[in-house]
């Protein structure tokens, strides 16, 4: 336990010392990027979960970062201050009281975005493959939509001063993106690792059997829904205090399907395939940044390629880079970790 | 009374463009259980197809019935040929992959026609010109325009002339059966992969149509056009039972009226509930989609078919 | 190959892996009953007025020909349809609108006549699902990996090993089970079934597609279950030779109705049951040993 507890500490200390170093090593594009790319791992993972390792089709992801984005802001625009300042005296300094403000708005955020996964997930989940894609697909843009018409938060304009992350905390965006990527990630591991895991597998295999062994399938189904919509609310959130602005606009189909792409890239039900997709999918767009001078019409070219990597690769490898396997299958250098049993050799 | 016929004209007219879409939306999941997701930008195609065909032919300044029908006829080639083209190309390798992989390949294609669109056409509006002499007409007390006549019985037309081919000709009769049973039609010695190419170019067809009738009523196109009258065609393909001919034509209907009525009463919904009713019309929509998946899944006419155990 | 090496009944016993989750002794309620079950779709009565009480340790058989119904009795027993008229019970308790996983938590696991496995996964995953329904640790402690999932764990994979000694499988835990035969997926079936510690085990068509040798094994395996393991079996097959020879008891079912009932030798001379075999003429019925 102790050990657990040490470890805990070192890699909060970690991400405190990359927040605070990184911004002085990189120049200011490159740490945007780290930070798109913490966030589009928490995304793509999160929804791996659902998707690949559960086996159910979601395409709305974006309107449950959405929701996070949109009450994780309006808390610390409209509440913010106030939480901040009203620590009593004697108690912890302000930038720490601030800390704690951002993390409960950030995991008000998430919980929203769980709630709004439950609701969308119950309905939805007796549905199958298309027509479960299809819904998910409505969900999202129903959120949208009456987002959009929300008055108070900016509607069709946008919620601009959403309050900096630095606003609250000494610590800068790293920190926070980085530990909610780790954390994703963990937990993404550990369920896959235990009962809850291969219950959610065995949904994905097969339903009909899953149900016959006695796994509960709707709870599944749903539980895999709402774990993947928190993470993306908190995403959604810290995205909206990154860029200190939000707009309807930005959690559309298109940034839906962006994930998704994510996700089949690194091979549905990996988790360490999703990982390095949203590291490649996120700078792969960046470098080609330059190329728009020489389209047509100036047209930004990346959903033009990127919708046609897709179509190859749905052509050619659908399993993606790593298909269900993790990269310690692929790569020999670590063993799956499991507890020890009379068969545990090593993957071939 | 008059503006209630009035609206029913406009929810009748956009019906009949949701219908037409719809329609080839549940034909291809009839045969394929796919959803076409790219089928919404075949419509988009047909849209420019017309509008760059109504320039050439000088049209613009030329208006004529003829002219408008020769535009319909170019664009239904061209997408015709485009619907086939994108079954061949990109489902018919994937016909033996999960249904997932065909599913992520179909919205590939869509964006990238999307977006395809936006580098060739430009991202910017433009607009469908008025293809044959437009004139108001007066309906005892309702007002409307030829257009609004004209796209419904075109419309009208076209959907008789599908349920002709579907119902009473031998291409329709096979694709019913490889609608039913795939394995089975092959079976029969039914040639399943060129009644499916068919039933995608006549899907595909009645899309251009579709098009042009959209840019007729609404003339400002753009290459993401196709996006939400697609969804919603979507919508009401599964509202009439995807993969029923009659049901998509009944849905297309129904959607296109709740649209309308609920932009018409929007007034009187903001002062009796203060809500913009007309402006959640898009999340209306989705909303009919999520009731019917969930309560009613055959759709109105569609018949429930169990998974065999 | 069908043969398994596998530990004795002595150490199976032992290791807690055989126990069902309750054993039902002579006099209480039957392992699973049902009552005059019957069921429409729409106007078809694929069955109706189905009765049958199974008692722990029973071995009995179901046939009948094609399309009689016997798989839908199935789906009935383990609550993937729902009767429209009767009742089932399982250990005594109702179960009349119960979802499958709730009626697999009573103790009654099947297979499937089209095998269903979890294709892309080890087959060691298969059978640790099976398990699923003895879940001790929640949520939480899945996110911590400590004491109390690690030690759960350990015992899971355990049992799951064991189980797959019996059935010769143990060797290939790690292999995924889309790459196994023909009949070892058969009988990973049947493991898994087993894994959820069923106290009435359901077999649809475990001998289909086997070949004598293989068969021979399989009702070895299947008279070894129901004595370790003190289960109950109910039996769908078409091989006359498993159905004869191992079960005690057996139901013949035509067009959704029990049309005879009783012991073997009493079943393969009965001229109805001939008859509905539609032209199973006598003397080959009875050289069925």
């Amino acid at each position: 336990m102790a050990r657990r507890l040490a470890l805990g500490a070192l890699l909060i200390g970690c991400a405190a010392l990359l927040d605070a170093l990184l911004p002085r090593l990189l120049d200011p594009y490159m740490f945007q990027i780290l930070i798109y790319i913490g966030i589009n791992i928490t995304l793509a993972v999160s929804l791996n979960l659902v998707n690949g390792i559960t086996g159910q089709f979601s395409i709305g992801h974006a309107g449950f970062m959405a929701i996070g984005a949109y009450v994780s802001a309006y808390i610390t625009y409209f509440f913010g201050p106030g939480l901040a300042t009203a620590t009593p005296s004697g108690g912890p300094p302000p930038g720490i009281a601030g800390e704690f403000v951002l993390f409960g708005a950030l995991l008000a955020g998430g919980l929203a975005a769980a709630g709004a996964g439950w609701v969308v997930g119950l309905p939805s989940l007796r549905l199958k493959g298309d027509y479960l894609a299809i819904v998910t697909l409505g969900f999202g843009e129903i959120i949208r939509v009456l987002i959009l018409n929300i008055e108070t938060v900016g509607g069709a304009r946008g919620f601009a001063g959403v309050p900096p992350l630095q606003k609250f905390s000494p610590v800068r965006g790293f920190f926070w993106v980085f530990l909610l990527a780790v954390a994703t990630v963990i937990v993404s591991v550990r369920l896959v690792n235990s009962s809850y895991g291969r219950a959610m597998l065995a949904v994905r295999e097969d339903e009909v059997a899953a149900e016959a062994s006695g796994v509960n399938t709707t709870q599944t189904k749903v539980g895999a829904f709402v774990v993947g919509a928190f993470f993306a609310g908190m995403a959604g959130g810290l995205l909206g205090h990154y860029l200190q602005y939000l707009n309807p606009a930005m959690f559309t189909f298109v940034k839906s399907f962006e994930i998704l792409i994510m996700v089949v890239l690194g091979g549905m039900g990996s988790i360490t395939g999703s990982v390095l997709a949203a590291a490649i999918m996120t700078i792969l767009p960046e470098a080609l940044r330059g190329v728009k001078d020489y389209t047509p019409h100036n047209i930004d070219p990346r959903m033009v390629l990127f919708s046609l990597l897709l179509i190859v690769l749905m052509l050619t490898r659908p399993t993606g880079l790593l298909g269900h396997r993790e990269i310690w299958d692929v790569v020999p250098w670590r063993r799956r970790r499991h507890p020890a049993g009379p068969n545990s050799g090593g993957a071939a | 009374m008059n503006t209630f016929l009035q609206h029913l004209l406009n929810g009748i007219a956009t019906g009949s463009i949701y219908a037409l879409l719809a329609l080839g939306y549940t034909m291809v999941y009839g045969v394929l259980k796919l959803i076409n997701f790219a089928h919404s930008e075949i419509f988009m195609v047909g849209a420019f197809t017309g509008y760059y065909a109504a320039h050439a032919l000088g049209l613009a300044s030329n208006p004529s019935l003829l002219g408008a029908a020769t535009v319909m006829l170019i664009s239904m080639t061209v997408c015709g040929l485009l619907g086939f083209l994108n079954e061949r190309i990109a489902y018919r390798p994937l016909r033996t992959a999960p249904r997932i992989t065909s599913l992520i390949t179909a919205m590939g294609v869509s964006l990238f026609l999307q977006y395809g669109g936006q580098m060739v056409f430009g991202p910017d509006p433009k607009f469908f010109p008025q293809v044959f002499p437009k004139s108001n007409l007066q309906l005892g007390g309702v007002v409307t325009t030829n257009y609004q006549l004209f796209v419904v019985a075109v419309a009208i037309a076209l959907m008789a002339g599908l349920q002709w081919i579907v119902y009473r000709t031998r291409f329709g009769k096979a694709m019913r059966a490889v609608s039913h049973n795939f394995e089975m039609a092959s079976l029969m010695g039914i040639p399943t992969d060129r009644i499916i190419s068919m039933t995608f170019v006549l899907g595909s067809v009645l899309a251009a149509a579709a098009g042009n009738l959209y840019g007729l009523v609404y003339p400002r196109i753009d290459p993401l056009m196709g996006v939400f009258p697609g969804l919603k065609a979507f919508v009401a393909a599964v509202l009439g039972g995807i993969g029923n001919v009659p049901g998509a034509m009944l849905g297309g209907m129904l959607i296109g009226l709740v649209e309308e009525y609920a932009v018409a009463i929007d007034p009187w919904a903001w002062g009796a509930l203060h809500v913009h009713v007309g402006r959640f019309k898009d999340a209306i929509v989705f909303a009919i989609l999520v009731a019917i998946l969930v309560f009613r899944p055959s759709g109105l006419l569609g018949r429930y078919e169990p998974e065999k155990v | 190959m069908a043969q398994a090496a596998a530990p004795g009944g002595a150490e199976l016993r032992g290791s807690g892996v055989t126990d069902p989750q309750a054993a039902p002794g002579a006099g209480e309620a039957p392992a699973i009953e049902a009552r005059g079950i019957g069921i429409r779709f729409g106007g078809l009565e694929a069955c109706s007025k189905f009765t049958l009480q199974l008692r722990s340790r029973e071995l009995v058989g179901l046939i009948g020909p094609n399309g009689a119904g016997k798989t839908t009795i199935f789906n009935m027993l383990t609550g993937v349809y729902q009767p429209t008229e009767g009742e089932i019970r399982v250990q005594g308790r109702p179960v009349a609108g119960l979802k499958p996983f709730a009626i697999s938590r009573l103790g009654v696991a099947r297979t499937f006549q089209n095998i269903r496995l979890f294709r892309d996964l080890t087959v060691l995953d298969n059978v640790r699902i099976g398990a699923h329904n003895r879940l001790v640790y929640g949520p939480l402690a899945a996110m911590i990996q400590g004491g109390v999932w690690s030690r759960a764990e350990r015992e899971t994979r355990e049992q799951a090993m064991a189980l797959l000694a019996i059935f010769g499988l143990e060797r290939r835990a790690e292999e995924s089970a889309r790459g196994l035969s023909y009949g070892d997926q058969r009988r990973l079936e049947i493991c898994r079934a087993l894994a959820s510690r069923p106290a009435v085990l359901l077999l649809d068509e475990p001998a289909a597609g086997m070949n004598t040798a293989e068969a021979t094994g399989l009702m070895e395996t299947i008279r070894r279950i129901r004595d370790e393991f003190r289960i109950a079996i109910l039996l769908i097959e078409h091989n006359m030779e498993v159905v004869m020879s191992i079960c005690e008891r057996i139901l013949v079912l035509n067009y959704g109705r029990t049309i005879a009932e009783g012991p073997p030798g009493r079943i393969q001379q009965d001229p109805v049951v001939i008859a509905a075999y539609l032209g199973e003429p006598a003397a080959t019925v009875e050289t069925i040993r």
